[in-house]
């Protein structure tokens, strides 16, 4: 039986893993090598990899780490950040990325998803969607979560997952860093809307988040958190360990 | 000398990083003269089967591999590598593969029991038959990594491994030196590592 992947996810900045609340107030975490392996070595699933740094000189600085990390992991590895073109799915996957994530670059151009997954496979492209609640609406938000796009978010992944993508990782806005829990009304509606693995991102704050998540919405085939696992407040075998004990099923 | 056959398609990076961490000299080359002077070889492949087939026809190296695999030396493809080594595939039409292990590719939605996301994406255990020498150091039940939306309908004297998914897929197959997984040794940790071991001690 397929497992629930727990997925830790480490954005970089200036060759930095950072991590922010609401996306804002950034804190300095640790070397992203480091904590890749890491992590590796402790039972993570996959993990994700975010340049947040977008400037030419992250990039080339970010492509580096990217290389480094690649070479020491033996798991999947997923890579996002300032993917705009299908040459940016090239670079990343050329530096050892399993799976591209694009988000604001899908949004300025759709016929991205398209082109790059007619070129790498429907498995190699992730849609990434920053969702925030606007009057009652999902709605779309752009450059790490600043913009309203104005675009309704269940219609957007749909089109998106009808266009290639493999995978979408909802990453709630509302619920992001404020370690209470899932965005569980968000990810259901997506789970009801396509038929492609969901992610779910933004919000988990203690083991029990991981357990009412996978209990409550079947259909979703990962977790993903950033600063609980980095701060060790939750250590992922234990969480395995304890998601097992209520049958769901993990590699353990 | 392990040699990655390049012939357009895959990812290489996570391959060749991890035959140098279990300590094997690895190459990576389209080269049919390199190819001959290897000890063993990977074919992998990510994409379409028809592209990854036409790829080898355009390049000859459908005929390289199959005169090395006659020769008696080992090979391992991976994932849509291993769907190459087989009779045929049913992706979207009909395609000749290498021939090299009987049997044919499928849709995973045509096999399932139940309705399951396509692709399998993630972790899934394995069930081990046949103790073939690769697996020596897997034990039943261990957890390797699968991206795939087709599974190989071939017969259980070359199954090496299962695994389940809404049905029992195939996770692995052999013909004498001739070897494939459908899942990513390179993407699924220790246990990956182990059986890449096993392959390049073989």
């Amino acid at each position: 039986m397929i497992t629930k992947r727990i997925i830790p996810c480490l954005d970089v900045r200036d060759g930095r893993v950072v991590k922010g609340v609401n996306f804002e107030g950034i804190q300095d975490v640790s070397s992203p090598v480091e904590l890749a392996r890491y992590y590796s070595d402790n039972g993570a699933d996959e993990l994700v990899f975010y340049d947040i740094t977008a400037s030419a000189e992250g990039r080339k600085l970010f492509t580096d780490i990217l290389t480094q990390v690649a070479s020491e992991i033996f798991i999947p590895l997923s890579v996002g950040g300032g993917i705009n073109t299908v040459d940016d799915f090239e670079r990343v996957l050329s530096c050892g990325a399993d799976k591209v994530s694009v988000n604001t670059g899908a949004i300025k151009n759709p016929a991205l998803v398209t082109e790059a997954a007619l070129k790498y496979g429907d498995q190699c492209v992730v849609l990434s969607a920053d969702i925030k609640r606007v009057d009652g609406m999902f709605m779309v938000f752009a450059k790490g979560g600043r913009e309203n796009t104005g675009m309704e978010a269940i219609s957007w992944i749909r089109r998106c997952v009808a266009n290639g993508a493999g995978e979408v990782v909802v990453n709630s806005i509302d619920t992001d860093g404020v370690k209470k829990g899932f965005d569980l009304e968000m990810l259901q509606a997506v789970c009801d809307a396509v038929d492609v693995p969901v992610i779910a991102s933004g919000g988990a704050g203690c083991t029990e988040d991981f357990k009412i998540l996978f209990r409550e919405i079947p259909k979703v085939s990962a977790g993903l958190a950033a600063s609980i696992f980095h701060f060790g407040e939750v250590a992922i075998p234990d969480l395995k360990n304890e998601l097992a004990a209520e049958s769901i099923p993990v590699r353990l | 000398m392990i040699g990655i056959i390049d012939y357009g398609l895959g990812n290489i990076f996570s391959l060749r990083s991890s035959i140098k961490a279990i300590g094997e000299e690895v190459t990576v080359t389209g080269d049919a003269d390199e190819i001959r002077a290897c000890d063993k070889l990977v074919l992998p492949g990510v994409g379409a089967f028809r592209d990854a087939a036409n790829l080898l026809a355009d390049t000859g190296l459908d005929a390289v591999i199959r005169e090395e695999a006659a020769r008696g030396k080992y090979i391992l493809g991976i994932c849509l590598g291993m769907q190459l080594l087989l009779d045929k595939s049913y992706e979207y039409g009909e395609w000749d593969g290498l021939g090299l292990i009987p049997g044919v590719i499928r849709p995973i939605k045509e096999a399932l029991t139940e309705d399951l996301l396509i692709p399998q994406i993630g972790w899934n255990a394995l069930t081990l038959y046949h103790n073939h020498p690769v697996f020596t150091d897997t034990r039943q039940g261990d957890y390797v990594y699968f991206v795939h939306s087709y599974y190989a309908d071939a017969a259980p004297e070359h199954v090496i491994a299962t695994t389940e998914y809404g049905a029992i897929l195939t996770a692995a197959v052999a013909k004498d030196n001739v070897i494939g997984c459908q899942f990513h040794p390179e993407k699924s940790g220790p246990v990956g590592l182990k059986i890449l071991k096993r392959f390049c001690d073989l």
